[in-house]
């Protein structure tokens, strides 16, 4: 018997032609038993649909390097994603590259315990609204960890992590994505060592409305270096992403216990670190569980620094910065729309080179577009924090 | 000649390492093995102990006709269930088999079997088994990894229609059979069975019949049970109930809660009543290019400017919906949801 297995393995490998290569691989995700290592072949390899891994345990996916074993879906015809997995526990992605999928190239649902290692999830035809959303995207997950991985070319976010928990994401690369690094409704997340650059955005930290897991909490993003984040807003319209600044280096949306420290935050054009509301999307809300304000937000011990010149002038609030600040635009901006349910709101601390603003939009609202008289606020010292955060020198 | 070596290669590997292993440890490597039809087989002659039956409003499968069959294991019955799906006996089976005419004018001439599925529910849950019907149509092999065929038909206005036709492999059949991470059956909830079906022995309803031949238990009063129209029929309640049925069985396998489209926060299933979750006036949350530069999902009024129906007429991989098991567009359906969203009142 033992014989027979070895003869039509030797007789399987040998008649694997390269369109045999996806039946193959998805023959083993379907027959995986927990323990097993499945391993992506060094190559370029052609796939046409989907690969996907449901219902498994202890599970090893491992390639030969990023650059070698490649899985190509440029001539994908079926699913959206390039690989989905679901309804599993402890899998392993290691060293391998998912590229040019129709949708998003790596998706992960209802998965405790979900590693990403040294795996490249890219678009190779530049940034474009064509290329699928999402590059490395746990959703509904617990216990995840991305380390050491690359996300270049996503419509929406490169790394995006959604309604999950526990959360870690560390030396990874993000660029050339409309997100470099995003966290949405999540719980407990560390986003440290990554460099996000040349993104429209650097790292967001979202709430948005009507989802499963409603509210975030408690997520810390320090140590990164998030730079040059000037590229346009390739997102295709209609995405909540699409209302980035390009430009921006942070940007924090009506989430909750949010920590921004000891990252350094350079030469994005238009905003260094944004915290502001979801009534800033100026969508309809309906969703009476949802809460629009931030809250909780601490930003502290960040090197900011900024060259010279204007802002984007292709969305409203730029064209506002540029006309009030020219090409001296502030770092850190407010919206200002304190949750008056909440006393700590913002908390900014011992930031080097950060100047500030508060475009105190409750009271300016009705001036919106009158930017000469609309009455901003720089006093950084209103924002008191109830936690005193010591000073540190420990950036990235 | 390559492709019988192949047949028969995936047969030997079956043998040696797949029955070895779990899940398929449930399945047989044939169609015929499990004796639910007898004679010829592609002619569907039941055997003793499997029942036909119909689903009113059915999921779109690239305009396939769908033949269905349950069957139960001897003495054991259904429990009945108001919402969802029934509760099965372990061992029960449906059977599901896809088939075109060469002409769908003349849709009972030229016949190429496609596929049978199975759903068997073992003590581990159900799973569900896609078997592919050899050229020489004779018998359906299981192919877990699924497959791919070229098809062709002639459609009812006299088209001729050409795809790849998508065998689903075993994750996908749970990809839309799923419920809060286990796999059920969809089809098998009072409200798409309760109608009327032409047995050999006569017409009954589906349930009375379930009811007579003791394979239910619990049925309440037939009049009592809520139906779910035929969208096909437009005697078959109200457009805003026929196009509620079509987007039931096409959409809320996915988009319900416990269900993989869950994160987008659309729901879709019969039962919503919230206007947000069911898209009106709401924006994509994940959509990436799949918005097609449009801001909400059902813009009242106005279907062409809604995403749903964008995305329903799509061919597009990253764009189209459902994800899985579609390459044609359904005229009718778009038609059906089309003239809903047309007559919702706006705001």
């Amino acid at each position: 018997m033992r014989y027979l297995n070895t003869l039509l393995t030797f007789i399987l490998i040998n008649t694997l032609s390269a369109s045999d290569i996806e039946k193959d691989l998805q023959t083993q995700f379907i027959l995986a038993e927990p323990g097993d290592t499945i391993l992506i072949p060094e190559g370029l390899h052609n796939i046409i649909g989907t690969l996907s891994i449901d219902g498994k345990k202890d599970l090893f996916i491992r390639g030969f390097g990023m650059d070698k074993s490649i899985l190509s879906f440029s001539n994908q015809t079926e699913g959206a994603q390039g690989i989905s997995i679901t309804n599993s526990s402890n899998i392993t992605l290691e060293d391998f590259t998912v590229r040019d999928s129709k949708g998003d190239a790596i998706k992960t649902q209802y998965v405790d315990g979900i590693t990403f290692r040294g795996i490249t999830a890219e678009w190779t035809g530049g940034p474009k609204p064509s290329n699928g959303a999402y590059g490395l995207y746990p959703v509904q997950c617990t216990n995840v960890l991305i380390e050491f991985c690359i996300a270049i070319g996503a419509s929406d976010a490169g790394i995006y992590v959604g309604q999950s928990k526990d959360i870690i994401v560390r030396n990874s690369k993000a660029f050339h994505n409309v997100a470099g690094i995003e966290i949405e409704n999540s719980i407990n997340a560390e986003v440290y060592e990554n460099h996000s650059y040349e993104n429209t955005g650097g790292v967001l930290v979202f709430d948005l409305p009507d989802l499963v897991q409603i509210r975030g909490d408690n997520i810390h993003v320090f140590q990164n270096l998030i730079e040059n984040n000037n590229l346009n807003n390739f997102a295709p319209p209609g995405n909540i992403v699409g209302k980035v600044l390009p430009g921006t280096g942070v940007m924090i949306l009506a989430a909750n216990n949010v920590h921004i420290y000891e990252n350094t935050i350079r030469n994005n054009k238009s905003v260094g670190t944004g915290i502001v509301s979801y009534f800033i999307t100026e969508e309809p809300m309906t969703d009476k569980t949802y809460n629009p304000y931030t809250s909780d937000i601490h930003v502290y011990n960040n090197n900011y620094d900024r060259n010279v010149g204007l802002p984007t002038l292709n969305y409203e609030i730029g064209k506002l910065m540029a006309i009030k600040y020219g090409r001296t635009t502030p770092d850190i901006i407010y919206d200002g729309m304190q949750d008056p349910d909440v006393h700590s709101g913002l908390c900014l601390q011992n930031n080097i080179q950060a100047d500030f603003t508060n475009l105190d939009i409750e009271n300016n609202f009705e001036k919106w577009y009158s930017p000469f008289i609309s009455n901003f606020s720089e006093d950084k010292t209103i924002y008191k924090c109830l936690t005193n955060h010591k000073i540190s020198t420990n950036s990235y | 000649m390559f492709h019988l070596f192949r047949k028969a290669l995936n047969a030997l590997l079956f043998i040696s390492i797949v029955l070895c292993q779990s899940p398929l440890k449930y399945a047989k490597p044939k169609l015929s093995d499990y004796g639910f039809f007898i004679g010829n087989i592609s002619n569907h002659d039941i055997n003793k102990g499997v029942l036909p039956y119909e689903v009113s409003a059915k999921l779109f499968s690239d305009y396939a006709i769908k033949s269905r069959f349950i069957v139960l294991p001897k003495g054991q019955k259904i429990n009945y269930k108001s919402d969802g799906t029934f509760d099965f006996p372990i061992g029960s089976t449906l059977i599901k088999t896809f088939y075109y005419p060469s002409d769908f004018r003349e849709p009972n001439n030229n016949i190429r079997l496609m596929e049978t599925r199975l759903l068997i529910n073992t003590i581990e849950g159900w799973l569900g088994f896609p078997y592919v019907w050899n050229n020489e149509q004779t018998d359906a092999f299981l192919e877990i990894a699924g497959d791919r065929l070229e098809t062709s038909f002639i459609n009812i206005q006299g088209e001729k229609e050409s795809f790849t036709y998508s065998v689903p492999n075993f994750n996908q059949c749970k990809g839309c059979h799923v419920n809060q991470t286990q796999m059920k059956p969809i089809g098998t909830k009072a409200r798409l069975l309760n109608h009327d079906y032409e047995y050999a022995e006569g017409t009954m309803n589906q349930l009375k019949k379930w009811s007579a031949l003791e394979m239910i238990n619990n049925l309440p009063e037939i009049s009592s049970i809520s139906h779910t129209p035929n969208y096909d029929d437009p005697n078959d309640g109200t457009l805003e109930e026929r196009a509620r049925a079509w987007i039931d069985i096409n959409c809320a396998h996915c988009h319900r809660l416990g269900a993989p489209g869950e994160t987008s926060g659309l729901f879709l299933n019969i039962e919503e009543t919230n206007k947000t979750r069911l898209g009106v006036y709401k924006p994509p949350v994940a959509a990436g290019r799949a918005t097609g530069n449009l801001k909400y999902t059902i813009l009242p009024g106005n279907p062409e400017k809604s995403m749903m129906i964008q995305r329903m007429l799509s061919k597009d991989p990253g764009i189209m919906m459902p994800e899985l098991g579609r390459k044609l567009v359904h005229k009718e359906g778009i038609e059906l949801v089309s003239e809903w969203i047309k007559h919702m009142e706006k705001e």
